[in-house]
């Protein structure tokens, strides 16, 4: 038979559905969970464990109890609901203490309280002066603060009484979002730029003019930078406007804070840094050091690729150091190396000591993450940018970062989860976290002792949720990020 | 095509010096890249260059915008010789624009954003001003509707005219294009060669590398021929092609043309 080679098609194919796949729950089961002996053991093995885990965390979940006073309490209401033997879990001590976790021993605002919501017996009481004053009797104070506390609402308990933290929580949102959310108005960024000095403001108190004048040490940075930008370049003129801004810090801060507080006097009641404690704390720290770290990382990232030799040393020194070294003993260091680099006398305090060390801490990190982005780009992007005539800064800030920090997202986010997460070390240092510290104090009081798994487990829940949150945001970052369409 | 091709090759050429290499050598470490390349290129002229693999011709023009820096010898790039003087560099940089084989567009930027990333920046163009240069400058590489897709989404001979408007919204004196359709599929060479072909009409200085010899024959004025390093022949197309005088130019003819 004659072979034929030529072939020529008459007409062009229509496209065509593509077949179903065969469907149904029997053959989904078998591909997936019993495709061999091996998968067939692993998933008994798998479904006796979750049932064994389910057996002993149903029961203790479904007997649970919201309202009692004591662990003792909660063990009689177990026992009498659900029969002697039974266990299950004492949420009341979460009912009484969440404030406490959220807010450790952050004080209530009672004046405003009783001006807000109980006028009439304030006044009869004398007003501020009468009830707070300096020369009022302490017991005065505290008896008047308990029947407030007896008839406060829970709106004016927790959420007038705790208006500072409050307050700035909710601002944190308006002066993240910008960061977050590209498509919100780009003047929303001169807000959180104002942000951390307004929210140090309202959190620990004090003269208003103390975030007032340490702001104006920003603005102789910019003004010494845009001033010398063109005739010293960027790093130089950079420095100088940092060591200008260091000067006014150390030299012009105080008698100018101390100046304007005495022609215009306002101010918040003074906080104290020990009586920060659970999530309040936790927060403090965790967000503080994450925007703070991601640019130290980014200018680490770029140090280490450096063509300046000391630039590159020191760069590859402090990562290299702080990476080698464990946090806690950075934290227990802290004290003693802050101390020896600051003017003597400079009693520190402790939630900036420790916001400083976990900055460095994650920035080391973050500035290898970033290095494996740089190097993943092509070497292409760097000439097409050099070509154009875009000078280092203007093309690392518009071509090379951009591109480095979306393939660095998911290493980013990752270690800004651990940094979240190891705040809570902090308790090694005396600090109330949530974990350990306001745990420890819980289960000291007489009423509490012995309680072990539910506050551990709330606390737990509450990272979960801030953690899963930054994951969830970190990979729709990624997917809207996403141009190239590989 | 021949027709047009000898009107194309008439176009002017004025006796300004638009770039000036003298006696250049390069070495990549102990690797001696350049040896003592002498160039003159007046204004106006299209000038291609071609040779074997790792002849140096991406390093001769890369060495023109000082993405690769000469250790002897002189370049003059209108007017302003580069030396490690980063204004010079600048100044050349911002009147030189490359064109690259892999196109290079920047993927997190729409196409727009691409042409007008450097107007605003460097030449600090009102944005405004540069969105409608950006726009200008791409209906004449024939995909303004593209303005704000991402380069990503465009085949590789439109990401290839992205990057020729790229450059021109910079408005180059002179413009170097480093192969620029050899990582093109064949139906898209010709829309990239048809955009270099009107540039070159319009009167720009132009150096290419390329093997497209259709391309040479259309529009340059002059080829240059390099190997190892050197530069072996030089001459105007016709006479290139026809009458290759150096047995390395005809060994390297034969195997481009004569399959
Ligand atoms: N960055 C570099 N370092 C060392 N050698 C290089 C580098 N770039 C190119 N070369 C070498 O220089 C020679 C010329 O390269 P190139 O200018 O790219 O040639 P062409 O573009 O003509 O193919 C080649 O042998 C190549 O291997
Ligand atoms: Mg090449």
């Amino acid at each position: 038979m004659p072979k034929q080679l030529t072939y020529v098609r008459g007409e062009m194919l229509a496209p065509k559905e593509p077949p179903l796949r065969e469907a149904g729950v029997v053959k989904w089961l078998r591909e997936n969970l019993f495709s061999g002996p091996l998968n067939t053991i692993l998933t008994l093995l798998g479904l006796l464990a979750t049932a064994w885990l389910l057996l002993h965390l149903v029961p203790w979940l479904m007997h649970s109890v919201w309202n009692a006073g004591s662990l003792g309490e909660c063990r009689q209401i177990i026992a009498a609901t659900w029969g002697e033997g039974a266990t299950g879990a004492c949420w009341a001590v979460v009912r009484e203490r969440w404030p406490q976790y959220i807010f450790g021993f952050y004080p209530q605002d009672f004046a405003l309280i009783a001006r807000l919501s109980f006028a009439d017996q304030y006044a009869a009481a004398g007003g501020y002066e009468g009830v707070f004053g300096a020369a009022v009797n302490g017991a005065v104070r505290e008896a008047f603060i308990a029947d407030l506390r007896a008839n406060a609402g829970l709106f004016d308990l927790y959420v007038l009484g705790y208006w500072r933290p409050i307050l700035a929580f909710v601002l944190m949102f308006v002066a993240i979002a910008p960061v977050l959310f590209t498509a919100l108005p780009r003047k929303m960024i001169w807000f959180s730029l104002l942000y951390p000095a307004l929210a140090f403001w309202l959190l620990w108190g004090g003269t208003v003019w103390l975030p007032v004048v340490a702001l104006l040490g920003f603005a102789v940075m910019g003004a010494v930078f845009t001033l010398l930008k063109d005739q010293l370049g960027v790093p130089v003129s950079a420095g100088l406007g940092l060591v200008a801004a260091v000067l006014w810090w150390l030299f012009a801060q105080a008698p100018v804070t101390a100046g304007l507080q005495s022609a215009l006097p306002f101010g918040l009641a003074s906080v104290d840094s020990d009586q920060f404690g659970g999530f309040l704390l936790s927060i403090v720290i965790g967000v503080t050091a994450i925007s703070a770290s991601l640019p130290m990382g980014i200018l680490l990232a770029l140090g280490r690729r450096s063509d300046m030799l000391l630039v590159r040393t020191l760069s590859v020194g402090f990562i290299e150091f702080i990476r080698g070294v464990p946090l806690i003993t950075l934290l227990f260091t802290a004290s003693l190396l802050l101390q020896y680099f600051l003017p003597p006398g400079n009693n520190f305090d402790i939630i900036l000591r420790v916001i400083i060390l976990v900055t460095f801490f994650a920035a080391a990190y973050i500035a290898e993450v970033i290095r494996g982005g740089l190097a993943a780009l092509p070497r292409g992007q760097y000439e097409a940018a050099d070509a154009l005539g875009l000078d280092y800064w203007q093309a690392q800030r518009l071509v090379v970062m951009p591109q480095a920090l979306k393939i660095s997202i998911p290493g980013i986010v990752s270690s800004f989860i651990g940094l979240f997460k190891d705040t809570t070390l902090v308790a090694f240092v005396g600090l109330m976290d949530p974990l350990k510290g306001i745990t420890a104090v819980v289960r000291a009081d007489i009423d509490w002792k012995g309680i072990y798994w539910e506050p551990y487990i709330f606390a737990g829940t509450l990272f979960f949720i801030i953690c899963f949150g930054m994951s969830r945001y970190s990979m729709w970052l990624e997917r809207k990020l996403k141009t190239d369409h590989r | 095509m021949s027709e047009q091709a000898i009107d194309r090759r008439k176009l002017q050429v004025s006796d300004e010096v638009a770039i000036q290499i003298t006696n250049m050598n390069k070495w990549y470490g102990q690797f001696h890249v350049l040896r003592d390349v002498n160039m003159t290129v007046q204004r106006g002229e299209r000038i291609v260059i071609c040779g074997p693999s790792g002849s140096g011709k991406s390093t001769l023009i890369r060495c023109i915008n000082r993405l690769e820096e000469h250790q002897a010898g002189q370049i003059i790039v209108d007017g302003t010789e580069l030396t490690s003087d980063l204004k010079n560099i600048d100044k050349v940089r911002s009147e030189v624009g490359m064109v690259f084989q892999h196109f290079n567009l920047f993927p997190h930027l729409t196409i727009l954003e691409n042409c007008t990333l450097a107007p605003i920046w460097v030449r600090k163009v009102p944005k405004k001003e540069a969105e409608e240069t950006a726009m200008h400058y791409l209906r004449k590489v024939k995909i303004p509707e593209q303005a704000h897709k991402y380069p990503g989404m465009l085949s590789g001979g439109q990401q290839q005219r992205v990057a020729i408007a790229r450059s021109l919204c910079m408005k180059p004196r002179i413009m170097l294009f480093d192969e620029p359709t050899s990582a093109l599929d064949p139906e898209m060479i010709k829309e990239v060669l048809d955009t270099m072909i009107e540039l070159a009409e319009e009167g720009m200085t132009m150096l290419c590398v390329t093997h497209e010899m259709g391309f040479a024959q259309a529009v340059a004025n002059r080829v240059v021929f390099m190997d190892q390093g050197q530069i072996v022949e030089q001459n105007e197309p016709g006479e290139f092609f026809r009458n290759p005088q150096s047995e390395r130019t005809k060994l390297f003819l034969s195997q481009i043309l004569g399959h």
